[in-house]
């Protein structure tokens, strides 16, 4: 997805609702354990300090925010990037 | 406060693919630090391993299968009860609870003490039912029905069966059927082994999540423990799977037991669609083969059991521990000759002499 930030609709998220993000166990080595549905997964680093960031708030908004911060990379990437990593997280722990 | 008294477990087979519950119980018992009992085990064959497995059983023996009557099942209980006096019955298999309910104050004059249903629910969460106990405990079963012809399969697709579909034994067994002559072996496989009716059911994609629990006859659910599988047999028996805490499927199963105010162990069997919705496909009144992993989660049901058959009072549940792995493995046990022939010419082998 290439939606620019002009028409991205920032005031839904698209990740799944915080209680879901906030059971999971997440570890060091990126190993993703959720202890609902008995799914496990692995994602790299910057897959799990996004996965950190949404523990605490799962809005778009403050998440690209954080991320632009941290990462040096442009808007129409990091939006590409935190919407296909949101459709997985959708896949893995539901929505 | 130990608990020292003596308590007859059945299920004692234990082929790879598909093993009976009762080593697990047994196991889950004597890894108890406060059972000091005696185990003794009971069996259908002279070759279910549990027999002879000095460290869970302290006797095995041979039972009349439950084809053989109710009469043949008191004469051999008298005689094991004369020399073992038992305190507690632990029935771990489908086929034969509908002959120990019925002969609940039989066991109980011979001083044998059970927790289980009475027929009427024992009944009630058969698998020819399922449709009915599904609807009133809120939750969606895959559409089951009874067939007793395999002269239905001829014409099933025109009667809303398209392949593939399940094929079910009333106790045991299912196949995935793709075509109608593999419906017909099956049915008759299945109806040889495990009498009629015949069950079928539509087939479902998803995952399969098990519970565990106890029911305390009075509508409450004691001690959960639930389980997604992470691997099966080619029987679809889970070979390893992974402790979790669901509330809707911890939900759902509380209704189901309230429903029928469910009294003795049972295992809650599920499939999660690919939307995330429950469907119910089975409900076993008995402690499932994989019950050790409710040790591993610091919820020992067979002992939880145990004193609710003894009156005790409810013990503390821990909190339900996620994230802990069963693997089932399969190893062989050396006996001899002499204790082979004890069991299939006495039907009884004394393992702690």
């Amino acid at each position: 997805m290439t939606t620019s930030s002009d028409t991205l609709d920032i005031t839904t998220s698209p990740f799944p609702p915080l209680s879901n993000l906030q059971q999971l166990a997440i570890s060091e080595s990126g190993f993703i354990f959720d202890p609902s549905s008995g799914h496990n997964f692995t994602v790299n680093e910057t897959a799990l300090t996004m996965l950190r960031l949404l523990q605490k708030d799962n809005e778009l908004g403050p998440l690209m925010k954080k991320l632009k911060e941290k990462y040096e990379v442009s808007q129409q990437e990091l939006e590409r990037d935190v919407l296909e990593f949101a459709g997985l997280l959708r896949d893995y722990v539901g929505e | 406060m130990s608990i020292n008294i003596t308590v007859a477990i059945t299920g004692m087979n234990a082929k790879p693919d598909n093993p009976g519950p009762g080593l697990a119980v047994a196991r889950c018992l004597r890894e108890s630090p406060e059972f000091t009992g005696r185990i003794i085990g009971l069996g259908y064959d002279g070759l279910d391993p549990g027999l002879y497995l000095k460290e869970y059983c302290d006797a095995g023996y041979i039972l009349p299968y439950p084809s053989s009557g109710d009469d043949a099942l008191i004469d051999s209980l008298t005689r094991i009860q004369k020399k073992e006096k038992i305190d507690v019955f632990i029935p771990c298999l489908d086929a034969e609870l509908p002959s120990i309910v019925r002969l609940i104050s039989v066991l109980n004059d011979l001083g044998l003490k059970t927790f289980l249903p009475d027929q009427k629910k024992l009944s009630l969460r058969g698998k020819d039912r399922l449709n009915e106990l599904a609807q009133h405990a809120g939750i969606k079963t895959p559409e089951t029905k009874s067939i007793t012809n395999a002269g239905f399969f001829h014409n099933c697709e025109e009667k809303g069966w398209a392949f593939p579909f399940v094929v079910k034994g009333l106790f045991y067994d299912a196949d995935i059927v793709h075509t109608k002559d593999a419906a017909i072996e099956s049915f008759r496989r299945i109806a040889a082994e495990w009498g009629f009716p015949v069950l079928i059911q539509k087939l479902l994609k998803g995952e399969e999540y098990n519970l565990s629990a106890i029911g305390d006859g009075e509508g409450n659910m004691l001690g959960a423990v639930m389980m997604k599988k992470m691997a099966t047999t080619d029987k679809g028996k889970a070979w390893a799977g992974v402790s979790i805490n669901d509330q809707t499927l911890y939900k759902a199963s509380e209704s189901l037991i309230k429903a029928i105010n469910w009294r003795g162990p049972l295992e809650v069997e599920v499939i999660r669609d690919h939307n995330g919705v429950y469907h119910l496909l089975e409900i076993n009144p008995r402690f499932p083969a994989w019950i050790y992993l409710s040790v591993g989660v610091g919820r020992n049901l067979p002992f939880t059991l145990l004193q609710l058959t003894l009156g005790n009072a409810i013990p503390h549940f821990e909190e339900i521990k996620t994230g802990v792995i069963f693997i089932r493995y399969a190893q062989e046990t050396i006996t001899n000759m002499h204790d082979f022939e004890s069991i299939i010419m006495r039907n009884a082998q004394m393992n702690d002499n």
